[in-house]
């Protein structure tokens, strides 16, 4: 509903000192701890309006840490964060999501008895009438080049198909913040393509900001506009994508690894 | 199969249109064929009094009472992954609130409020203690070892209440011995009523597990059965679609709560009768073998597998009949652990298109539920 909901679009910007800005999302010292193993040590992060950013960093570095405890999949063990200009902190995931907080999941999780229309339902009957499922699904199925498999099951589809709907789904919600966990993960070269295809063209028509979490550098530098460097828990450092991979020590601790 | 609504048949279309909210991806028969054995399983359990007397059927009507029983646990675990041993917690708690407010409250409206308060202390226990599990946490075999510890502790309890110090107005528990001369089904205020006679008792229940049935089934094919579903799948990924994925769990164990209560209510007004027995590890574990045997997805196969092993455990009788109902449910957990209706259901499609040139669209669908 609220993913919507206009009361919530018009109360937006006003972060806890007062400022106002077109940050979206802005984590303040945010710290997780997993028995006496730190995975998050003091990251402040901030994502713009309708920007792309990237996170990388080697295994272990927190990336999935900080994905789960912006959608609430995790408590922080301390330091906050704030979603448009609210503390969403101690929210649970399901009303992050209705303040237009989505995510797509990294190992494809559909729903295996239900074809792609109905797999669209289960985000669509949220927030729109019965009588509208079928033009939105429609909508949403050719927007993403599936509508030839509405009535096909995931078992069906190939890996690619099955990555754009799930995309899809999460898109379905109308989110502001879309968080892709490695979304090309495991795809061809030809996949990886359309998917970065995909995410400009959703860009460019909904001004969605994106958190992506990827390892495929060159995938990282056809779409990202800034691109965060996490190390062992911490930003490690931010800029754009030119500035992160002409620093000789990012490529020490990540980039080096890669080639 | 979805989506093959359309037929030749010119006057099909009255007859979908009746059809479809009982149909759809989240109950597994929705073809002509199964319509058609649900059909002729109605009108064979109808007819049974007919053939084989009021008696009989008066005195098997507690088959349909705890295929009701089995239904309840159908839903909740089939359709939202809880494997509840307590289905029989509130079904006793349900039946002993019954026979309190029966012995208590004389003429027919004692009955019709027994009735009332049975089914909603049944609910309100489901509703209590499933908030305490499933806002406390609690998950997967932790639920199931915690209902059955509730059972447990409710026989435990209700064995001790011998004597007149353990009586609620004019209803004595009486301990392991049970309560007793519990009315019969009756609905009506003072003087003016209608009473179930034991026979008539069998059309009762037969009319509840229907009415439940076809109720449940258009549940689980709408809005909130998508969203059941989608937490028996994958409760992470359902809620970050924005589903309070705690509160539907709750919901739907609180409803389970209310037919098991509802079939407490049919099992006493049966038997005039309730005792500690019925909250015994053995009863606590028959819904779960029926709906293990006939298949946790499929409220038909869990009623047909309730109907059927119930009477295998009469013909059978004594020590022995649970010796074969066990030995029945570990070759059917070994060979098809989905159940025999998934199964049959599976091996009919298979059929079906494998003669698939000569059968027309309308007819390649599935069979069983």
């Amino acid at each position: 509903m609220a993913a919507s909901d206009p009361t919530v679009k018009t109360t937006r910007a006003v972060d806890e000192t007062g400022e106002r800005s077109s940050r979206i999302l802005q984590t303040r010292d945010l710290h997780k701890e997993f028995g006496g193993l730190t995975a998050t040590d003091t990251v402040d992060f901030a994502v713009e309006e309708g920007e792309l950013r990237c996170l990388i960093g080697p295994n272990g570095a927190g990336k999935s840490t900080v994905l789960n405890l912006i959608t609430g999949q995790l408590e922080p063990t301390a330091g906050s964060i704030y979603y448009d200009g609210i503390d969403i902190t101690s929210l649970p995931s399901h009303e992050r999501v209705d303040r237009g907080i989505s995510m797509k999941f990294q190992v494809p999780t559909l729903y295996e008895d239900l074809t792609a229309r109905q797999n669209l339902r289960i985000p669509l009957q949220r927030i729109v009438d019965a009588a509208e499922f079928e033009t939105r699904t429609r909508e949403l199925l050719a927007q993403f080049d599936l509508l030839a498999e509405i009535d096909e099951t995931p078992a069906t589809l190939s890996h690619g198909q099955q990555q754009r709907l799930e995309i899809a789904m999460a898109m379905a919600l109308e989110p502001t913040l879309m968080l892709l966990d490695e979304p090309v993960a495991g795809l061809s070269v030809e996949e990886t393509a359309e998917v970065a295809e995909l995410l400009r063209t959703i860009r460019a028509q909904e001004g969605v900001a994106f958190i992506v979490i990827e390892h495929d550098i060159d995938f990282v530098e056809t779409i990202a506009d800034r691109v965060t460097v996490l190390d062992q828990g911490s930003i490690f450092t931010e800029g754009t994508i030119e500035e992160v991979k002409t620093d000789p020590a990012v490529r020490r601790i990540y980039l080096g690894e890669e080639t | 199969m979805e989506g093959v609504r359309m037929s030749s048949e010119p006057n099909s279309s009255l007859l979908e249109r009746v059809r479809s909210p009982f149909e759809g991806p989240n109950t597994l028969g929705n073809s002509n064929g199964f319509w058609l054995t649900f059909g002729v399983g109605v009108v064979s359990l109808a007819l049974y009094p007919v053939l084989f007397g009021t008696y009989a059927a008066g005195e098997r009507a507690v088959f349909l009472v705890y295929a009701l029983l089995g239904v309840s646990l159908c839903f909740v675990w089939g359709f939202c992954g809880i494997l509840s041993f307590g289905q029989v917690a509130f079904f006793g708690v349900s039946g002993y609130t019954f026979g309190i407010v029966g012995l208590n409250v004389s003429s027919y409206t004692g009955v019709t409020l027994g009735i009332v308060a049975g089914i909603a202390v049944a609910t309100l226990f489901a509703a209590a203690l499933g908030y305490f599990m499933f806002y406390g946490g609690v998950r997967d075999v932790y639920v199931t070892i915690i209902t059955l510890v509730v059972a447990l502790v409710l026989k435990t309890f209700m064995d001790q209440t011998a004597g007149g110090e353990w009586a609620v107005g004019e209803a004595e528990l009486g301990g392991f011995n049970g309560m007793r001369n519990i009315p019969n089904l009756a609905i009506g205020v003072g003087d003016i009523g209608i009473e179930v006679s034991r026979a008539m008792h069998y059309y009762v229940a037969l009319a509840a597990l229907i009415g439940v049935y076809l109720g449940l089934r258009v549940l689980v094919n709408g809005r909130f059965g998508y969203a059941m579903v989608a937490t028996l799948e994958d409760e992470t990924r359902t809620e970050m679609f924005g589903y309070n994925t705690t509160f539907i769990k709750l919901v739907t164990f609180t409803l389970g709560g209310a037919l098991a209560g509802l079939s407490g209510v049919l099992y006493v007004t049966w038997g005039n009768y309730i005792n500690p027995q019925q909250f015994a590890i053995t009863a606590a574990s028959m819904p779960v073998i029926w709906a293990s045997i006939g298949g946790r997805d499929s409220i038909a196969g869990t009623i047909a597998a309730a109907i059927v092993l119930q009477w295998i455990e009469l013909q059978l009788s004594g020590e022995w009949a649970l010796v074969i109902v066990g030995s029945l449910l570990v070759f059917v957990i070994l060979v098809m652990p989905e159940g025999i209706a998934p199964r049959l259901r599976t091996f009919v499609l298979d059929r079906q298109s494998s003669s698939e040139p000569t059968t027309t669209p309308a007819t390649t669908e599935e069979v069983t539920d």
